[in-house]
C-alpha cells in the first residue's frame, strides 16, 4: 500500500518537475530584423483569384504582388496612418496619361521592375494578369467590373513598358479600382508554365506558389497556422521595406492572443476585439481606425408591412439608444453616427444621421404610425458575428419594446446568414455591416441601396435614389454636380430610413515593440511599411 | 492464434456496411446543412451572376444523385475531394491534422490514467480515505470545469504569470523546424531523426493543452477505477484468494486489478473517441492544427468535402478503435479469445 503511494508522488513529483525547464530559447525568439505577428483569421489560398479565396488571404496579393498603381498615406487626426483615397501613387507603372475623352489610360511601367525569378515585369504580364482577373468569374470578376473592365479586349501591351487600359465609358472609380488587391501582377511566364488545358489561368499553381514581384516572398506556408514572409530585395514598388522575415501565426483564441501580446512574445496582434482594444490601449499602442466606407446599420425590410410605414421606420431610428450602442458593443472604438445637428454641406462619408435617442418622440411617431398598437418581429443576428451584434440587438430589443414593438432575437447561424440575409434578403429587422473598398458614398450607395444588389438587404427601392447613384457613380468628385446630386442622396436615404446608421466600427491593431502600421481599406495588415522598432 | 484472426477480419468484414452507410448519410446530412456554399464562397460583393458562376465552378449545380456518383467515384480512386475553404486536397489536410490530434490526445490520455488508475485504486482499497476525498474532488472537478477555461486558466498562470511555459503558439515554436513527416507525430518523427532540441521544443508545447485535456479525461477513467475496483475486491474470488493466504499485491494486482481492468478499457475507448471529437476548444486556445478545428471551421462554410472527410476519417477510425480494444478484451481476459464475435 505504501509502496503504491510513494510510485505515485514520485510519478507527480517526475512531472512536475519537468514544467519548469520549458522555455529556454525565448531570448532568441525575436531578432530584431524579424516581426512576429498573431492573427484570429486564417489564410486559405496564396490566389486571390480563386473561387472560394477568403478575405484574410487578399493579405498575399497586397504583399506578395504589385498593382499599377496604389494609394498614398495620410496622418489621421488620432495620429494614425492611413491610406488615402484621393492619392493615387505610382507602384508598377511610373507614370500614366489618361486621354481626354477619359476612355483611355496608357501606363508606363518602371524599367527596372522584376520579378522574384530576375525577369522583368513586362505589359504582357498585366495583361495576362487582367485577363485573369476579368475571366475567372467570382469576386475579383465582381470587382473588376466596378472599374469598369469587363472584357480582355480592354487590355493591350503596346510594347514592354507600355500598357493600354480602353474603356467604355469614363469612370472616377477606374483609376481607384486598378490599387485595390484585385489586379495584381502575376509572372505570366511561370503561371502558363503551370497551366493545364482545363486550368489554363494556373489557378492550381498559384494557389499554393506565389508567382509575383511584391515586396515579400511566400518562404512558407503551413495552412491552418503559419505563413513566413521573407523580404524581396530585387522590390522597386515602394521604398524597401526595414522587416526582412515576418512570421504570422494563426491563434484563433483572442484571450491567447492577448496574452502573446503581453507578454511580448509577438509584435503585433492584428484585428483584436473591440474589449481588449479598449483594455490593452493603457498597456501598449493600439491603433483603433475607424474603417473606410463601412457602417454598422439596423436594417428595415421593406417587405415587411409595418416598416412601409415611414412613421415607425422613424420612431425606431429615434428609439435606438446609440450611445449605449456604442459603449458596449464596440467599447468605444471607432466612430458615432448618429446625432447630426447640422445641415448636409458636404459628401463626407460615413456621416452622422440627424437622429438621436429620443423615447418621446419614438412614442408620438409610432401613436401617428398605422401600428398604433404595436406588432411583433423576430431581430435577427448572425451567431458569427455576435460580438457586437448581440449587445447591440439586446439594447434595441428594450428600447423598442417601450414603444410596443415586440421582438425575440433570432440567432443565425454563419453558414446561413449570408443566404438570408443578403441573398434572400427575407429577414424583416436585422442587423448589418457593409463596407465598400472604393471610398465614396455613391460605391456605398451603388450595393446597399439600389434594388437588387447585394447588400440592399431592406429590399428598398426609390427611383431617385437609383438615378442619382447611377450618375454619380462616374462622376467626377470634384465635378460641381456631384455635391448637390449625393447630397440629395443623403437626404432621401435619412428620410426613407431603409438602414438606420449606428456607427462606424474600427480595427484593432496592438503593437508591442514595432511600429510602421498603416490602415488600408482592405483590412489586412499591410507588411511593408512595418518598422521593427517603434516608430 | 487462428481463432483471433478469424474474428479479426470477421470484425473488419462487419465494419464494411457502416462504412457504406457513413458514406451515405455524411453525403446527405452536408447538403441537407443550412447555407449555401456557392454564397459563401462568392466573397464580399457578389452579385447573382457570381453566385451562379461559383455554384457551377463547385459543381453544385448538378443534381443530387450525379453529385453522389460523382462523389463515390472518386471515393473509389482514394481521392475525398477538394476542400473549398482551405483549397487543399481533403486528405493531405487530414493526413496533416490528424496525427496532430492523435498526438495531443494520446499524450493526454497516457498523463491521464498515470494519475487517474493509481488514484482510482488508491481510492477504492481505503474508501473513505484521504485519497479517496482527493480523488472524488480531482473527479468533480475534472468534470464540472470546461476544458478551454483550464486551458485558459493554466496558459494564464503557467504562461503568462510565470513565464515557465512556452507561448500557447500550436505545435512547435518557430524557433524549431518540423521534423521530417514520418508518423506525423512530432514526439516520435523527432526521436527517429535524432534530434532531442525538437523533441523537448515539441513536449513543451504539448504540455499544457495535453495537461488541459488530460484534467478532462481524468474523471471518468478515476471514477471507472475506483468502482470497478471495489466491485472486484468484493467479489468472491478475492475473498477466496484472502484465505487462500496469497500476499497482497498478488490479490490487488493479479487478480481484483486485471478482473477491474476491463471496464476501465472500454471506458478509455470511450473517452478516446470522445476526446478526439471534443478537444475542439482546447485546440482553439492553444492554437493547435488539430482536426476538431478543422472540422468545425469547414462545418461553419458549408465546405462539403471536408465535412465528408472527417465524419469517414472518424468512422474508419472508430472502426480500428473497436478493434483494438476488443483485442485488449483477449489480452487482459483470455476467455475473450476465440469467441470473440
Amino acid at each position: 500500500m505504501t509502496m503504491n503511494r510513494r510510485q505515485f508522488l514520485q510519478a507527480g513529483t517526475a512531472v512536475l518537475s519537468a514544467v519548469p525547464f520549458a522555455r529556454s530559447f525565448a531570448a532568441i525568439a525575436a531578432p530584431a530584423d524579424q516581426i512576429v505577428v498573431a492573427t484570429g483569421q486564417t489564410i486559405n489560398s496564396l490566389d486571390l483569384h480563386r473561387t472560394g479565396t477568403n478575405r484574410p488571404s487578399y493579405q498575399i496579393a497586397i504583399n506578395c504582388y504589385d498593382r499599377l498603381v496604389t494609394f498614398g498615406t495620410k496622418t489621421l487626426e488620432n495620429g494614425d496612418v492611413s491610406f488615402d483615397y484621393s492619392k493615387i501613387e505610382p507602384e508598377l507603372a511610373e507614370s500614366w496619361t489618361i486621354s481626354d475623352d477619359g476612355l483611355a489610360i496608357t501606363f508606363k511601367l518602371k524599367p527596372d521592375a522584376v520579378f522574384w525569378d530576375g525577369r522583368k515585369v513586362t505589359a504582357a504580364d498585366v495583361k495576362w494578369s487582367f485577363d485573369r482577373a476579368v475571366t475567372v468569374g467570382g469576386f475579383p470578376t465582381t470587382q473588376m467590373r466596378a472599374g469598369g473592365f469587363s472584357r480582355p479586349d480592354q487590355f493591350e501591351a503596346i510594347d514592354a513598358e507600355t500598357f493600354l487600359v480602353k474603356l467604355d465609358k469614363p469612370s472616377k472609380l477606374s483609376l481607384p479600382d486598378l490599387a485595390v488587391p484585385v489586379p495584381f501582377v502575376i509572372n505570366s511566364e511561370v503561371a502558363k508554365a503551370n497551366a493545364t488545358a482545363e486550368d489554363p489561368w494556373a489557378t492550381e499553381y498559384l494557389h499554393t506558389t506565389p508567382a509575383g514581384s511584391g515586396a515579400y516572398k511566400v518562404a512558407r506556408w503551413d495552412s491552418g497556422q503559419q505563413i513566413v514572409f521573407e523580404r524581396f530585395d530585387g522590390w522597386v514598388g515602394g521604398p524597401l521595406p526595414k522587416v526582412k522575415r515576418i512570421i504570422q501565426r494563426e491563434v484563433p483564441s483572442p484571450a491567447t492572443r492577448r496574452a502573446l501580446i503581453e507578454r511580448g512574445d509577438v509584435q503585433i496582434s492584428f484585428d483584436i476585439p473591440d474589449k481588449d482594444a479598449a483594455e490593452l490601449a493603457s498597456k501598449m499602442t493600439v491603433h483603433s481606425t475607424p474603417i473606410a466606407n463601412t457602417i454598422h446599420v439596423v436594417g428595415l425590410n421593406f417587405n415587411f408591412e409595418p416598416f412601409q410605414d415611414a412613421n415607425v421606420r422613424k420612431a425606431i431610428a429615434y428609439a435606438i439608444p446609440y450611445e449605449e450602442i456604442f459603449k458596449s458593443a464596440a467599447y468605444g472604438r471607432g466612430a458615432p453616427l448618429w446625432g447630426a445637428t447640422e445641415p448636409i454641406e458636404d459628401t463626407v462619408w460615413p456621416r452622422k444621421s440627424p437622429y438621436f435617442t429620443d423615447l418621446d418622440k419614438a412614442r408620438e411617431l409610432m401613436a401617428a404610425s398605422g401600428f398604433a398598437n404595436g406588432f411583433e418581429v423576430p431581430l435577427s443576428i448572425s451567431t458569427d458575428l455576435a460580438t457586437w451584434m448581440e449587445p447591440t440587438a439586446l439594447l434595441i430589443q428594450e428600447a423598442v419594446g417601450k414603444i410596443g414593438i415586440k421582438t425575440e432575437i433570432e440567432k443565425i447561424p454563419g453558414a446561413n446568414w449570408r443566404t438570408a440575409v443578403l441573398v434572400e434578403k427575407k429577414l424583416p429587422f436585422h442587423l448589418e455591416n457593409f463596407g465598400g473598398w472604393l471610398d465614396t458614398p455613391d460605391y456605398y450607395y451603388f450595393w446597399a441601396y439600389l434594388k437588387g444588389n447585394l447588400f440592399n438587404s431592406s429590399n428598398y427601392h426609390n427611383d431617385e435614389v437609383a438615378k442619382l447613384t447611377e450618375e454619380t457613380l462616374p462622376m467626377a468628385q470634384d465635378d460641381p454636380q456631384y455635391l448637390p446630386k449625393i447630397k440629395r442622396m443623403f437626404e432621401i436615404a435619412f428620410e426613407d430610413l431603409p438602414r438606420i446608421p449606428l456607427y462606424q466600427p474600427a480595427l484593432n491593431v496592438a503593437v508591442n515593440g514595432s511600429g510602421g502600421y498603416e490602415f488600408w481599406f482592405h483590412r489586412q495588415l499591410d507588411l511593408r511599411s512595418l518598422g521593427a522598432t517603434e516608430a | 492464434m487462428n481463432g483471433r484472426g478469424a474474428a479479426i477480419s470477421l470484425r473488419i468484414a462487419q465494419a464494411i456496411p457502416v462504412v457504406i452507410g457513413v458514406i451515405v448519410i455524411s453525403f446527405l446530412l452536408t447538403r441537407a446543412l443550412p447555407g449555401d456554399p456557392a454564397v459563401q464562397f462568392a466573397g464580399a460583393a457578389a452579385t447573382p451572376e457570381s453566385i451562379e458562376q461559383v455554384r457551377q465552378s463547385l459543381g453544385l449545380d448538378k443534381p443530387l444523385p450525379e453529385q453522389f456518383i460523382i462523389y463515390v467515384g472518386q471515393l473509389l480512386q482514394g481521392d475525398l475531394g477538394q476542400s473549398v475553404s482551405t483549397g487543399r486536397p481533403v486528405i493531405q489536410e487530414l493526413a496533416a491534422r490528424l496525427p496532430a490530434s492523435l498526438e495531443l490526445t494520446l499524450v493526454a490520455l497516457i498523463l491521464s490514467c498515470a494519475i487517474a488508475i493509481p488514484l482510482g485504486i488508491l481510492a477504492a482499497t481505503r474508501p473513505g480515505s484521504w485519497v479517496d476525498q482527493l480523488c472524488r474532488l480531482l473527479v468533480t472537478a475534472g468534470v464540472s470545469l470546461p476544458t478551454f477555461f483550464t486551458g485558459l486558466v493554466l496558459i494564464y498562470v503557467f504562461y503568462y504569470l510565470l513565464g515557465i511555459a512556452p507561448s500557447p503558439l500550436g505545435r512547435l515554436d518557430f524557433i524549431y523546424l518540423d521534423p521530417p513527416h514520418v508518423t506525423g507525430f512530432f514526439l516520435i518523427d523527432s526521436l527517429l531523426d535524432g534530434d532531442p532540441a525538437t523533441f523537448m521544443g515539441a513536449l513543451r508545447q504539448l504540455i499544457l493543452p495535453a495537461a488541459t485535456l488530460a484534467l478532462f479525461t481524468l474523471a471518468p477513467i478515476a471514477r471507472m477505477t475506483r468502482t470497478a475496483m471495489l466491485s472486484a475486491l468484493g467479489a468472491d474470488y478475492i475473498r477466496t484468494a484472502r484465505a487462500a493466504g496469497l500476499n497482497r499485491g498478488k490479490i490487488l494486482y493479479g487478480y481484483a486489478f486485471r478482473n477491474a481492468l476491463l471496464p476501465v478499457v472500454t471506458t478509455l475507448g470511450m473517452v478516446f473517441s470522445f476526446v478526439l471529437g471534443a478537444n475542439v476548444l482546447v485546440e482553439k486556445v492553444f492554437a493547435w492544427p488539430g482536426i476538431g478545428s478543422y472540422a468545425v471551421e469547414a462545418l461553419v462554410v458549408s465546405d462539403y468535402a471536408a465535412v465528408q472527410g472527417f465524419v469517414l476519417a472518424m468512422a474508419l477510425l472508430f472502426v480500428v478503435l473497436n478493434l483494438v480494444i476488443d483485442l485488449a478484451y483477449s489480452i487482459i481476459d483470455p476467455r475473450f479469445g476465440a469467441d470473440a464475435k
